[in-house]
């Protein structure tokens, strides 16, 4: 991660500090229908994903363990520092396999929608297992930031997490977070309109290659993919999970047409 | 330290702890991928939490989270009883 030198980030502006970030916001509900950037809101079930996207959209998203859970992608939006954000939350997911609907939407929506920024929220007190997810989802974007959450709850556990090393190591920016108490939330805005706009430039943490053999295998399945589908992203990471025997890749992009899809040109509410 | 007794993972009795040995040469391909990022790596403490009443599924405890499994996968997780 470096930040852009064209525009250097300077601290102790009026302009970083939480009060003044959280006047600029303005919360529109379902309110949208033309945004500058969309975000997706990712991670592993029950990180507190839902209770973000209420904080920044002032949508009421049922949260909580059980029931209701999010089963499809809900939307929102919200106006920060003059644009336009949409806001996508997204069902908890444990990895991009999906073997479940939900986790179905989830991967295909960070995999093809190819959202402006992908805030994965993580839970700080199951670091180990929510990392897991993190990386294979900076696997397919290099814009992302990390929402380290339940930071209350790590605190009172005495976990203590180095978010500093963690940021330098996943090469994203990653925001210490108590969203069910609206801690972090100006700075995690912060964090995501720099990265929405290009102020900041993520470097995450990539395995570049498997081995020579694997790389010379997926070669000439890159060059077929792209050719089939001009406007897919993530070709080498779709190679792979054909490889892997995944089918339900091959169908996500044949039959919902995926390999096409931008960004959605109309606003809709799915929240059944 | 002794030999452990290696078993599979759907004769671990509820609120018994154990720690992971293996994943089966049988389960491969996604199935395995699936258990791996589920967490489930050798060295994992796994605890079995609950039963469901037809018991078919068993909820365990794995890094954190619970996540329930069938016996024809947990047949393929070979641990020992701590
Ligand atoms: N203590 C604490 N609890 C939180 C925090 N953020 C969310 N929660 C709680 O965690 C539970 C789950 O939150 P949700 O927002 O529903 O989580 P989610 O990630 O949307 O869950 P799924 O949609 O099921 O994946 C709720 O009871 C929230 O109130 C936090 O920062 N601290
Ligand atoms: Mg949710």
């Amino acid at each position: 991660m470096t930040v852009n030198t064209a525009v250097p980030k300077m601290y102790g502006r009026c302009e970083d500090c939480g009060i003044y970030n959280m006047a600029n916001l303005k919360k529109l509900g379902i309110n949208m229908d033309k945004w500058d950037y969309m975000i997706a809101l990712a991670g592993n079930p029950n990180t507190g994903k839902s209770t973000v996207f209420n904080a920044l959209t002032g949508l009421r998203q049922h949260t909580g363990n059980w029931p209701g859970k999010t089963v499809t992608r809900a939307e929102g939006g919200f106006i920060y520092n003059r644009r336009g954000y949409k806001l996508v939350d997204l069902p908890g997911t444990y990895s991009l396999m999906a073997t479940s609907l939900d986790e179905e939407v989830a991967r295909n929506f960070v995999l093809f929608a190819k959202p402006d920024v992908t805030v994965i929220v993580v839970d700080s007190t199951r670091l180990e297992r929510n990392l897991n997810l993190v990386l294979q989802i900076l696997e397919i974007t290099d814009r992302a930031v990390v929402c380290l959450n339940l930071m209350d709850e790590a605190k009172r556990k005495q976990i203590i997490v180095d978010e500093r090393r963690l940021a330098r190591d996943l090469g994203v920016p990653v925001i210490p977070t108590s969203a069910r108490y609206n801690q972090g939330i100006p700075e995690l805005l912060e964090a995501v309109h720099d990265v929405a706009t290009g102020r900041v430039v993520c470097r995450p943490h990539r395995v570049k290659s498997i081995s020579a053999k694997v790389d010379n295998i997926i070669k000439p399945l890159i060059t077929q993919i792209k050719s089939a589908f001009p406007n897919l992203p993530n070709a080498r990471w779709v190679a792979l999970r054909l490889l892997d025997g995944d089918m339900s890749i091959m169908n996500a992009i044949r039959d919902d047409g995926l390999g096409e899809l931008n960004h959605a040109p109309a606003f809709n509410l799915a929240v059944a | 330290m002794s030999e452990q007794k290696v078993i599979t993972l759907q004769h671990l009795k509820i609120g018994q702890h154990a720690r992971v040995v293996s994943i089966s040469q049988k389960c491969h391909g996604l199935e395995r991928r699936r258990f791996i990022d589920l967490g489930i790596l050798p060295g994992t403490i796994i605890v079995a939490e609950m039963r469901s009443p037809s018991g078919d599924l068993t909820a365990y405890l794995i890094r954190g989270s619970v996540i329930a499994f069938r016996s024809e996968q947990t047949r393929f997780i070979n641990i020992s009883i701590l």
